[in-house]
This record gives structure tokens, C-alpha cells and sequence, in this order.
């Protein structure tokens, strides 16, 4: 029987040093913070955390093909200022709803515009994602030159008190998210995705629809982003449009703590939610466990950068020993 | 048939220009007047210098290849920029060990990026934006909400006014000539720049040619800090002030600077001349939109869409049908 090390452990479960780290993390925050498991706890934080998550795993798609979208920032921004400007704080249910769909097909429409340029022109991700980010955040600028509007405070609340069985509204997002990523995972699309992001060039040698498959991803990260954008609307009731501006590099970083690499080809959705996650509860700690406000920067910081850094430390001294 | 091409660089600058020329019919533009052409055209190179600079350790961790970026840059600025003004206070005798002090600084950061990079395997774009997290830390945790210093009146002689009462030039115009020079020496003239290049290209054939790519990666990434620390001397050295925010609004415009001066963000080609001239290209039409009256959010359009366009010309990569 082959020995199994750490590096043939997390080759096959990239998810693997995401949950020993969410399992630690929630560890310390539970003795810093007695009530973390709490069902009203529970509630508040995820429902804080859920725009990250939802942002993380579009993310997911694009960097498991091996590209990234930096513009995910841009659109959360246009989707929170369509909201807050054409729905208001008294608008009603209805026009909520009609405006989320008229949200979702603007994050369809911008990860498409993403799509165009760098599947079909070929152009290069970042700097691509990075010019449209731009375009995406001077439309939301556009659209409300200074933070104001609302949505009805109706939504705001339910989204602040659903727990259908008493578990909270997130979940059942995510068992959705994760319900829809183990069907697609078997599906030829699923193969491709991960054919793309390891040799794009093979792949396209063996018929894979390599274009229309990075194409998707883009797509798919677009609508994940406007539902990120909805959430954190529904979360803070107003409309800002540098809202996303901070989220593109956390979900970023969430992705790459949740073991899906940015060269492509392998990671999961499993892994960016706990990473996500675990991104929350490090700001959750360092609230809760009093560090002097002028060090909370640096403090957040170099743990996330240790986080990143523990799975090469670990490759390390597993290679020195062999 | 043989496809007419113009280099990226050449194509910059005939852009800059074009533009510049174009910009003389604007309502409030320069006319015939000359002398007012002349004055402007020099303010926007000079206001491109600090940019040019900045860009020069972003060109050379790019040209390094295998997803090569620093996202830490803009923090860095900010930190030297920092430690600059509070060294000199005001003294032209500390001007030369405050120099020094941005340069080790920037070259620390970028050393710890380079040893992240490279030995635990952090991928360049998530290690550095970690760093950049510490970096901002630290630069609160010195800062601590305002700190008291001032530059010497040596810096505002040779880096703010004209070279000489009669010679209008900026002096940090001369400067960056001569930084361009060295930078291509750098890069074209020394084992060092070779090697460089060779590692963006293929990893595999440079280490069996004898490089050491460990160490280049991360000469690479102290070098780029370092440059960057100087840069943020500079950037001090002209506004006089800083403040948190000041080097962060450099950071994506130096990455752009890059792409649009045609050094590939894949790696393993480029130059500084591309980079100086991306530079100015970036500054002319940020200045212009200025000029025009534009508002911040037309300006973020229409600098998005610029850059779409600019890397549309030249910046796709290998279509997979060959």
C-alpha cells in the first residue's frame, strides 16, 4: 500500500486544509465568543457571510478554469445601486422581485460581456476583468452618484429573520449550491471544466467546446455575482455604489483558503464556502477578543497570510523528511 | 500572408500623440497657443513619472512569468512614502538614509513575497495581496491616525521644480530618464535581465540551462519592492503630504501601464520603454478626461473601455486552432 502523506491527501481532497482550518477557527471563536452556535448567532453571521460565499463560488468556476475575474466587485455595486434606485424604500414586494430578475439578467449580461473579451477575443484575464471591473463600477457611480435608496424594509427583514425549521435562511442556500455542484460535477460540463483548466490546449485537442466552456464561466460567475449583489442589498437595506469595490480580493482570497488553485484545474464549491467562511469568523474573532483597534489590521492580515502559507509550510517539511 | 505589425510600445506612443494633438481642439484645451501645449505636455509627463516608476518593479515581476504580479505594490508606496517623510523631517541631511530606508523596506517586502512565492508555492497574486493586508497593518499600526514629519526642501528642488530657472524641465523627469536607462540596462545588459527572462518563458528549459530560478524568481520580487520603495520616495518627494490612501490609486494604473506598453502578463517578454510608454498613455488620457469635466463615473467608463480597447489591439493571446 502506497504511504499516505499530506501531499497525496490534499492532491485528492483540495477541500482538506479548508475544513481542518473552518474546524479551528470555530473552535477559537467559540471560546472567545460563548454563544457562536447559538441559533440567533448563527443567523447573523451567516447572513453577514452569505454575499462572500455566493461571490466565492462563482469565483470558483472561473479559477477552476484557470482564469480570474476581478470585475465581480463592479457588478455587486451595479446590482445594489439597481435596487436601491429603482425599487426604493417604498416600493413594493413586486417590483422588488421584478428588479431582482432585471439584477440577475445585468450580472448575466456583464459576465458575458467578460465572456466576449477574453473567450472569444482571447484577451488576458486580469488585465481584462480589471478594465471591465472599471466600466461596472462607473456604471453603478452613474446610477447613484452618492450612497441613498433602499428597498422596501419588509425584505430587509425577512432576509434578517427567515429560518424556515428554525435552521438559518443560508444553509438551505448553500445545501442548494452544493446539491447543484455534486449534479454538475458528473456531467460532461463538469469534465470539461476541469479539462479546460488543466490543458487548455489538450482539451481543445479532444474536442472539447473549450471557447464556449471558459465563456460559461464568466457567465456563471457574472449571475453569482448579482446574486451576491442581492444579498448584501437585502443585507443593508441601502444602495452604495462602491459597495463590491472590497469584496473582489476577499473572495479571491477565500477561493485560494478553500484549496482551488489559481492555475486551474482542480478545486471544488465545497471548499471557497468553508473558506468564506472562515474569512468571517477571523474578523468574528478578532472583534470579540479585544485586539487594540490600531492592530486590527495587521493582526487579520498576517493570520490569513498564514493561513496561505500553512499548506506550502506543511509540503515543506514533508519533503525535507522523505 | 505576412500580418503588418507595429510594436506595442511605438503604437503607445503614437497614441499618446494622436490624443494629446486631439486634445488641443477640446472647448478648454490648449488651441494654437504653443507655449500652453508645451507646458501641458510636460505637466503630463511629469505626472507620469511617478506612475512610470511604480510600474518598474510591477514590469519586472510580470516579465517573471507564471502568473507574476504584485498587488502589494500600492501599500509599499504608501508605507516608504510614510517612512520617508517621517525620517527627513524636514532635514536635507537625512534625505539620502531615508532613500535607503524605502529602498530595504520595499526590498524586504518584496524578499518575504519572493520566499512565499517560490518555496510554499503561494500563488504571486494571492501572496502578495496577503502581504498587502500586513503592509497596510503595519502602516496603521505606525501611523496611528496621523503622523508628524515633513520633506526636506532638497526633495521639492530636484524632484518638484524645473531643472534649471531656464531649463524647463522637471528634474523628475530627468530622473526617470535616467531610472529608464538603468532599467533597460538592467534588463538587456545583465545576467541577471537574461535570466529573467528566460524563467517567464519556459522554467523547465531555464533551469536546465543552468539558471537558477529559485533565486531569480526571488531576486525578482525584492528588486520590484525595492524599486517600488523608491517610487514611493518619489511620489513623497512631489505631493509634499501623505496620507493612507496614497499609494493604493497606483497599484491596477501600474498593472495597465504594463499590459498596454505590450509586456505580456503571461510572461517572458516586454520591456520598460513599453512600460514608461503605457505609462504615459494612462496619465494623458486620465489628465484629459480631467480637462474635459468629465464625472467620476463617465471617467471610470471611459478609462475601462480605453484599456479594453488598447489590450484588443494587442494584447490576445495564441488562438487554439493553429
Amino acid at each position: 500500500m502506497k504511504k499516505i502523506t499530506w501531499n497525496s491527501l490534499t492532491t485528492r481532497n483540495p477541500a482538506l486544509f479548508a475544513a481542518i482550518l473552518l474546524v479551528l477557527v470555530i473552535v477559537i471563536n467559540a471560546i472567545v465568543q460563548p454563544n457562536l452556535l447559538a441559533i440567533d448567532t448563527l443567523n447573523g453571521n451567516m447572513r453577514v457571510f452569505l454575499p462572500l460565499i455566493l461571490l466565492a463560488v462563482g469565483q470558483t468556476f472561473v479559477m477552476i478554469c484557470g482564469g480570474i475575474d476581478i470585475s465581480v466587485g463592479g457588478i455587486v455595486s451595479i446590482v445594489n445601486t439597481i435596487l436601491a434606485t429603482q425599487v426604493g424604500l417604498n416600493g413594493s414586494i413586486e417590483q422588488l422581485w421584478k428588479f431582482v430578475l432585471i439584477s440577475l439578467v445585468a450580472g448575466l449580461l456583464a459576465g458575458a460581456i467578460n465572456g466576449f473579451f477574453i473567450a472569444i477575443l482571447r484577451l488576458q484575464p486580469i488585465i481584462t476583468t480589471y478594465a471591465t471591473g472599471f466600466l461596472y463600477a462607473g456604471f453603478a457611480l452613474f446610477l447613484l452618484p452618492n450612497p441613498g435608496g433602499g428597498i422596501p424594509r419588509a425584505a430587509a427583514d425577512a432576509y434578517r429573520t427567515t429560518t424556515p425549521l428554525g435552521i438559518p435562511l443560508a444553509f438551505y442556500i448553500i445545501a442548494v449550491i452544493l446539491l447543484l455542484w455534486w449534479f454538475l460535477r458528473s456531467t460532461k460540463y463538469g469534465r470539461y471544466l476541469y479539462a479546460v483548466g488543466g490543458n487548455a490546449q489538450a482539451a481543445y485537442q479532444t474536442a472539447v467546446p473549450v471557447t464556449w466552456v471558459i465563456f460559461s464561466t464568466y457567465v456563471i460567475s457574472g449571475v453569482m455575482a448579482a446574486f451576491a449583489g442581492i444579498a448584501i442589498t437585502l443585507l443593508s437595506g441601502s444602495g452604495n455604489a462602491e459597495i463590491g469595490n472590497a469584496m473582489t480580493l476577499t473572495a479571491i482570497t477565500a477561493v485560494v483558503i478553500g484549496g482551488t488553485a489559481l492555475s486551474g484545474g482542480v478545486g471544488g464549491v465545497a471548499g471557497p464556502i468553508m473558506g468564506a467562511v472562515t474569512m468571517g469568523l477571523i474578523q468574528n474573532i478578532i472583534s470579540f477578543s479585544n485586539v487594540n483597534t490600531w492592530w486590527e489590521t495587521l493582526v487579520k492580515a498576517s493570520i490569513i497570510v498564514v493561513a496561505l502559507a500553512a499548506p506550502g509550510v506543511i509540503n515543506l517539511f514533508g519533503r525535507r523528511k522523505s | 500572408m505576412k500580418k503588418f505589425r507595429i510594436s506595442p510600445p511605438v503604437a503607445a506612443i503614437i497614441l499618446a500623440v494622436v490624443l494629446f494633438l486631439l486634445s488641443g481642439l477640446l472647448p478648454n484645451g490648449y488651441g494654437s497657443d504653443v507655449d500652453v501645449a508645451i507646458s501641458q505636455a510636460t505637466n503630463i509627463v511629469r505626472l507620469a513619472v511617478f506612475l512610470g516608476v511604480i510600474a518598474a518593479g510591477q514590469t519586472l515581476v510580470i516579465i517573471s512569468g507564471y502568473e507574476g504580479i504584485d498587488l502589494s505594490a500600492g501599500s509599499v508606496v504608501t508605507l516608504t512614502a510614510i517612512l520617508t517623510y517621517v525620517i527627513v523631517s524636514g532635514e536635507n541631511a537625512m534625505v539620502i538614509p531615508a532613500l535607503l530606508v524605502a529602498i530595504a523596506v520595499g526590498a524586504l517586502v518584496g524578499f518575504i513575497n519572493g520566499l512565499g512565492i517560490t518555496f510554499l508555492k503561494i500563488s504571486p497574486l494571492v501572496m502578495t495581496l496577503g502581504m498587502s493586508g500586513v503592509v497596510t497593518g503595519a502602516i496603521i499600526v505606525i501611523n496611528h491616525g496621523n503622523v508628524s514629519g515633513k520633506i526636506a526642501p532638497i526633495m521639492t528642488r530636484v524632484i518638484a521644480r524645473p531643472v534649471a530657472p531656464n531649463i524647463p524641465i522637471p528634474g523628475a523627469v530627468v530622473i526617470w530618464l535616467l531610472f529608464g536607462l538603468f532599467m533597460w540596462a538592467l534588463l538587456e545588459r545583465t545576467t541577471f535581465g537574461k535570466n529573467l527572462f528566460a524563467i517567464g518563458t519556459n522554467r523547465v528549459t531555464a533551469k536546465l540551462s543552468g539558471v537558477n530560478v529559485t533565486w531569480t524568481n526571488i531576486g525578482a520580487y525584492a528588486l520590484a519592492g525595492a524599486l517600488t520603495g523608491f517610487g514611493g520616495f518619489l511620489v513623497v518627494g512631489n505631493t509634499g503630504v501623505v496620507f493612507i490612501a496614497l499609494g493604493q490609486p497606483f497599484l491596477f494604473p501600474a498593472i495597465a501601464a504594463v499590459a498596454v506598453g505590450g509586456t505580456l502578463l503571461s510572461g517572458g517578454k516586454g520591456s520598460y520603454w513599453g512600460t514608461m510608454a503605457g505609462a504615459i498613455v494612462l496619465t494623458l488620457i486620465t489628465s484629459l478626461l480631467t480637462t474635459m469635466q468629465m464625472g467620476e463615473s463617465v471617467r471610470r467608463m471611459v478609462l475601462g473601455a480605453t484599456l479594453l480597447a488598447l489590450i484588443s489591439l494587442y494584447g490576445r493571446q495564441k488562438s487554439f486552432r493553429q
